[in-house]
């Protein structure tokens, strides 16, 4: 029991460091290659997230899931100057689970969001992509290459996102 | 010349690792008030869940392990699952015709109530099939599936029986991708079958009740198939799905030889700002478990979740619905409208309502014949019509809930719900009466800069019945993006036993870094049910220090 213990604090410590490092590292991670869908039920490949050539930003979100309805509000709010200024679209991911999945467009509508709307009703691309709690937010550069990524919501947080795309846009360094 | 660079170089560098990483560890105490004693923590106060999970990708080929340890697991977790060890690997193959996976994999037909398999760490649940997967693209719009192995339950050896082999195959059709002349339609049709077996070996088998012993004899295989359809057209969308199970005597069902069959019709409409939906669902006799004598949580093979809408405020949740396998008739709809902002309804910041309604009740069921009673072991136990909707009410809830923005710093929404829980069917115990509950809750965000928010929590939950009434309030001050601190308190001042009417207090801080959080709470954890999807854990109360580590890579 001890041995495992211990092998669980060293894998742990393992990877922290390593998800810490690698920040610096040259070599982008892209989006993996797992076939989700879209609201309509169509097969939808992820490696085919694509905004030719502009950035992009992926959301894991569930209808049940608080936070993560704040951060799409406040993101819907200011999303148009967020495109009309950068080009940047947002693909929100939905892991609803069979329970809510079919709530997932009703209420994208209601609320009056107009992101490119995915499920993943099973955690396929979720699990792919090392996500644990959700919101998890990533940001693409215009090769689809992931430039940032941040996990929870806390007011304010948009800002955060739309500096980060801000820079892509312009080609700028975004490490500065 | 300089040489090529070395394939095995390649497969590190050009190869993508992804994963995540999670404990939550507690130092629980006693409590004299909560009647909490060392002898109730079992003499183990210091307790951890944990668990990496690891995926490579490398063009085609993808791989992945999760390694998990409960040392010992924390209250509320089923205590099979002290240990550790790596439950689930894979090895996956890739390209645009055909998926091969070999190992642990996580799928689902339709809307699984033929077959799905999946993982959930919060409430400790994982029914991934071991064994092989292969996805079939023959062109486009045509998706087949196989899947062949058997579940994994806690750290328990595959051996001697003790599960079932659990095999599948599904289609799944795009027509307007199919046939050309449909490409371009308005009218978007998608349908899909499956077909699903569980042998488990064993003919015949003994089942004492009371002091008769019956004899009976057993399906070895147990067939469970469906199909469904979707139908898009503009905003309008219908989905219908139907399964059949042949008979499978079981300790859920008390071993009855009766069919079973389920139904889930869903039909919404929404355009920009407006959303309706509803759906009904119909259970008869659906419990579908590769191992026959199990009734706790696991080894479910298909996935059957509540009708009604999931909850996460700490009173709303109080009283959580969880499907009736054996038979239940549900329905639900919901309604949700944001009036823009700029509008005389809408004020100048806009304004959302949402109108929810769901109820459960039992199904009708008659005796077989004049002896026989209902459900009576190794007989077809009831006779029941399609669709048919008992008089027994499970559940009912109707809510009420607004979101609403005061200028640009301050936002709040407002829940009301009217719930109607029968606790007797739902926790299995026969002598609790059915609860009826008022619940109010307000939620207030006031940013105070661009970095800076408050948020507090105020809820009531009245009624006469169980515990009777709570409040509940929270207090949340939150520096983006990377400090949080909270303050929170449940108490349950109407209690009818004055030393029960206790304070469930509870402080907590956290830490935000890009990916990786940290959260140290401190106080006490009511009794409660946690359900997620369609499978319920019970939470038993506690007190103490919380630890909650995540990140992903």
């Amino acid at each position: 029991m001890k041995k495992a213990t211990l092998v669980f604090i060293f894998l742990s410590a393992f990877i922290l460091t390593f998800a810490q490092s690698e920040d610096a590292s040259a070599k982008r991670k892209t989006v993996p290659d797992v076939n989700i869908k879209d609201v309509f039920g169509n097969v939808f490949n992820t490696s085919k997230i694509d905004n030719g050539g502009k950035p992009v930003i992926i959301d894991f979100w569930a209808t049940w899931c608080k936070p993560c309805v704040r951060e799409l509000s406040a993101i819907s709010d200011v999303y148009d100057d967020w495109v009309k200024e950068t080009g940047v679209k947002l693909y929100a991911v939905s892991v609803d689970d069979p329970r809510s999945s079919s709530q997932v467009k009703p209420f994208v509508d209601g609320k009056g969001w107009t992101y490119t709307i995915l499920l993943d009703q099973n955690s396929d691309l979720k699990r792919a992509m090392g996500v644990g709690p959700i919101p998890q937010t990533f940001i693409l550069n215009g090769q689809g290459q992931i430039v940032w990524t941040h996990t929870t919501y806390a007011e304010g947080n948009e800002n955060d996102i739309i500096e980060v795309v801000r820079k892509l846009a312009k080609g700028e360094d975004i490490s500065k | 010349m300089l040489p090529g660079r070395l394939p095995a170089q390649d497969f590190l560098k050009n190869a993508q690792i992804t994963g995540s990483f999670q404990a939550d560890a507690a130092l629980y105490q006693t409590d004299a008030a909560m009647g909490i004693t060392s002898q109730s923590l079992n003499g183990q106060p210091i307790r951890m869940n944990g668990f990496t999970e690891f995926n490579y990708e490398y063009k085609n080929i993808s791989a992945g392990m999760r390694f998990e340890a409960y040392l010992p697991p924390l209250l509320g977790y089923d205590p099979q699952y002290q240990g550790a060890g790596v439950p689930y690997w894979y090895a996956k193959y890739r390209n645009d015709l055909l998926e091969v996976t070999a190992g642990n994999f996580y799928e689902q037909f339709g809307q699984g109530m033929t077959f799905r398999t999946y993982q959930d760490w919060t409430l400790g649940y994982d029914n991934s099939l071991r064994g092989l997967r292969v996805k079939f693209m023959p062109s486009k719009g045509i998706t087949l599936t196989g899947v062949w192995g058997f579940q994994r339950i806690f750290w328990i050896p595959y051996q001697n029986n003790n599960r079932g082999i659990v095999k599948g195959i599904d289609g799944d059709f795009n027509l307007n991708d199919i046939f050309n002349a449909l490409a371009n339609a308005k009218l978007k049709i998608t349908l899909g079958g499956s077909f699903v077996s569980d042998y488990q070996a064993g003919k015949t088998m003994t089942y004492p009740i009371g002091d008769k012993i019956y004899s009976l004899a057993l399906p070895e295989n147990v067939a469970c198939y469906g199909g469904r359809l979707n139908l898009n057209y503009s905003g309008v969308n219908f989905y219908s799905e139907y399964a059949h199970k042949i008979n499978d005597p079981s300790q859920m069902n008390l071993y009855i030889y009766k069919p079973g069959d389920a139904i889930l019709l869903d039909l919404s409409y929404s355009r920009k700002n407006f959303g309706i939906e509803v759906k009904s669902k119909w259970i008869d006799n659906f419990s579908y478990k590769s191992n026959r004598s199990y009734t706790i949580n696991g080894l479910d093979i298909n996935y059957l979740p509540a009708i009604n809408k999931e909850h996460t405020y700490a009173l709303s949740s109080m009283y959580p619905y969880a499907t009736q396998t054996t038979g239940e008739a549900g329905i639900a709809g919901g309604v949700l409208y944001t009036i823009p902002k700029n509008s005389k309804l809408g004020g100048k910041t806009g304004l959302s309502i949402a109108l929810d309604f769901s109820q459960v009740n039992s199904i009708k069921e008659t005796p077989i014949n004049d002896t026989t009673p209902i459900g009576q072991t190794g007989t077809s136990g009831y006779k029941t019509t399609f669709y048919s909707v008992g008089n027994a009410v499970y559940w009912q809830e109707t809510q009420v809930e607004i979101t609403k923005k005061f200028g640009k710093q301050v936002k709040g929404i407002f829940d009301y719900l009217y719930q109607t829980y029968n606790k007797a069917v739902v926790e299995g115990h026969p002598d609790d009466p059915v609860i009826y509950s008022q619940i109010g809750i307000a939620d207030i965000t006031y940013n105070v800069t661009k970095k800076l928010s408050l948020r507090w929590e105020l809820q009531g939950l009245w009624t006469r019945q169980d515990n009777r009434n709570w409040a509940a309030g929270l207090m949340e001050v939150t520096v983006s993006p990377k400090w949080f601190f909270s303050v929170q308190d449940q108490w349950n001042y109407g209690n009818s036993d004055a030393s029960k009417q206790l304070h469930y207090y509870n402080v907590a801080a956290g830490f935000v870094y890009n990916t990786t959080r940290i959260q140290i709470a401190y106080g006490r954890q009511r009794e409660g049910i946690i359900c997620v999807g369609g499978v319920c854990r019970y939470v038993p109360q506690s007190s103490g220090f919380t630890l909650t580590l995540t990140s992903s890579f």
